[in-house]
């Protein structure tokens, strides 16, 4: 299966820009101009910390041998380093690890604008740890969901974005809001960066599901054929109903707010690609489509939402992704075929309540899963080295405070002068170069 | 001497810098503002939060003129720049005490 082979390996860089740029540039050009560079550098750290993270313990935790607890989690320390993991192995290995740095990363969206550094990169270690590995073992790595419940999750609707989603919707009320929340225009800085990001998005999410195919053939013939055949499934569904949620989307704003935008085309890109995610390999094409429509319309309600509950869930991580998580995942009970890779029937295929009820249980495990572990997390940073900067440094806005950077400087007329100047270039001579 | 100072729409501008070069002004200050008048801002929906956006971003333009010029140019700025729509913007003139030429060291009429 040399094809298949190379294919992981695209996949995983393809899933690795997902983070570092695409969901930056997403992310960032929604926040103010004040704090754009430490929207985006969430995103980038998040990266280097769980990467690294997930070579030491993560790939243990998540798919090694040693399953425990009844199989909540495998034993961090069996393969600790990747110790005894075949070269063969590694490329497997990456491309989970760019699944775990892009679930973490997609928390930063609810507490923009407002987050230490320092304490980031705590949270960081600590939430994939007891969130995101555990959940990745329970269902995709022979864990307690998947020997339980016949919950089909292909790519991650549960693992990466009911997990991100609830995480973030916790966080946000544990830091709690930001200065001037309900009173200030929070407005995006540069719809542009966050246009560009949505397309990224779009284009490594193929990586993301189609990707996240696993070969269970007896045979080198059948793994071909499967390979051959499901990848074509996947890459279809994950681009109808990417494109179906935009239109609703759109649809939605238009009809309640009279114009459809910009910021609603990207937002409705992402919701379908979530909603798509766990599902792409259980439904047929007017599955994903009706998948890719239900979440648009859903997500487009849902991020109003937060100005009635007060809770400043800054990017929407709480309406995009856990929203946008529970539809797919839970419509695959209704919508789920045999006749897709799956091979189960769900309520409208005549395949009775136990899909949905499989997939209505693992959502909810998840939900209760994160919301307990991402609480004792979130409190505990909370009370010992705090979450937040202070007032004055969010008003002046972040990226100086904790980066000492501004993000433009358009016209270069900013002023002052490097300190110190060397005494030759107190006064700077147009002259022809040093060996004129 | 007299300094013409107009904040127009932004679209108008192109329209008024050829009408006032085709009158004889040899030069203007053009900068990008934002402000707001009677109309007040407008509003702006994001995610279904909605913003009343009070700015609204104007171009301003400040020309040096002579005592007989400043009327005409007031008159060419107030009829290009007009759409007959609220937030067509304002010309004002206050008096200049003396201006002069940096490179030369020319002043008033000369300098402009």
């Amino acid at each position: 299966m040399d094809g298949y082979y190379a294919w992981m390996i695209v996949a995983t860089a393809l899933v690795l820009m997902m983070t570092t740029p695409a969901l930056a540039l997403f992310y960032g050009g929604m926040t103010r101009s004040k704090s754009v560079l430490n929207m985006m550098m969430m995103s980038y750290v998040a990266m280097a910390v769980v990467g690294i993270v997930y070579v030491l313990w993560g790939w243990s935790e998540s798919f090694g041998p040693t399953s425990l607890a009844g199989g909540l989690f495998a034993d961090p320390f069996t393969l600790f380093g990747l110790k005894d993991v075949a070269w063969g192995s590694y490329v497997a290995v990456c491309f989970q690890l760019t699944f775990a740095v892009i679930t973490a990363a997609l928390i930063s969206g609810a507490i923009a604008d407002r987050v230490k550094l320092s304490s980031w990169v705590v949270f960081l270690p600590l939430w994939v740890t007891l969130c995101y590995f555990p959940l990745a073992h329970m269902v995709w790595g022979g864990g307690w969901i998947s020997t339980h419940l016949a919950a089909q999750d292909y790519a991650g609707g549960t693992v990466v974005h009911i997990n991100a989603g609830v995480a973030g919707g916790v966080l946000a009320l544990i830091i709690g809001r930001r200065v001037g929340f309900m009173r200030d225009p929070m407005k995006p800085h540069n719809l542009t960066l966050t246009m560009i990001g949505a397309g990224l998005l779009w284009f490594g999410w193929y990586g993301f599901n189609v990707g996240s195919i696993v070969l269970t053939g007896d045979t080198a013939a059948a793994n071909t054929e499967q390979f051959m055949t499901e990848t074509g499934v996947t890459f279809l569904n994950t681009t109808v109903a990417t494109m179906a949620a935009m239109l609703a989307w759109l649809a939605m704003e238009r009809v309640m707010h009279g114009k459809a935008t910009s910021l609603g085309a990207a937002s409705g890109i992402v919701a379908g690609l979530v909603a798509i995610t766990p599902s792409c390999g259980a439904v047929g094409v007017v599955g994903a489509i009706t998948i890719g429509a239900v979440a648009g319309v859903a997500c487009a309600y849902a991020v109003g939402l937060k100005f009635k509950l007060d809770l400043d869930d800054s990017l929407d991580v709480v309406g995009v992704h856990l929203v946008g998580g529970v539809v797919g995942t839970v419509l695959i009970g209704f919508l789920s075929t045999s006749a897709a890779p799956g091979g189960i029937d769900g309520l409208f295929y005549g395949g009775g309540l136990t899909s949905l009820g499989h997939q209505a249980g693992a959502a909810g495990i998840s939900i209760v899963w994160t919301g307990v572990f991402t609480t004792l997390i979130g409190l505990a940073i909370k009370y010992t080295i705090g979450w937040r900067v202070t007032e004055d440094d969010e008003v002046d806005g972040i990226d100086f405070a904790e980066h000492g950077e501004s993000a433009y400087d358009l016209d270069g007329r900013s002023g002052g002068v490097r300190t110190p100047i060397p005494a030759a270039h107190v006064k700077t001579p147009a002259t022809e170069g040093a060996l004129a | 001497m007299k300094l013409v100072t107009a904040v127009i729409k932004p679209h108008k501008w192109e329209e008024v810098r050829e009408a006032l070069e085709t009158f004889g002004v040899t030069g203007m200050t053009v900068t990008e503002v934002s402000g707001y008048g009677r109309q007040k801002g407008h509003t702006e929906v994001y995610r279904g939060a909605e913003y009343d956006i009070a700015l609204v971003p104007k171009i301003r333009i400040e020309i040096v003129a002579d005592d007989g010029d400043a009327e005409d140019v007031v008159g060419i700025i107030q009829k290009t720049a007009q759409t007959g729509r609220i937030g067509d913007g304002k010309v004002w003139v206050t008096p200049v005490e003396t201006v002069v030429r940096v490179r030369t060291g020319d002043r008033d009429a000369a300098a402009l």
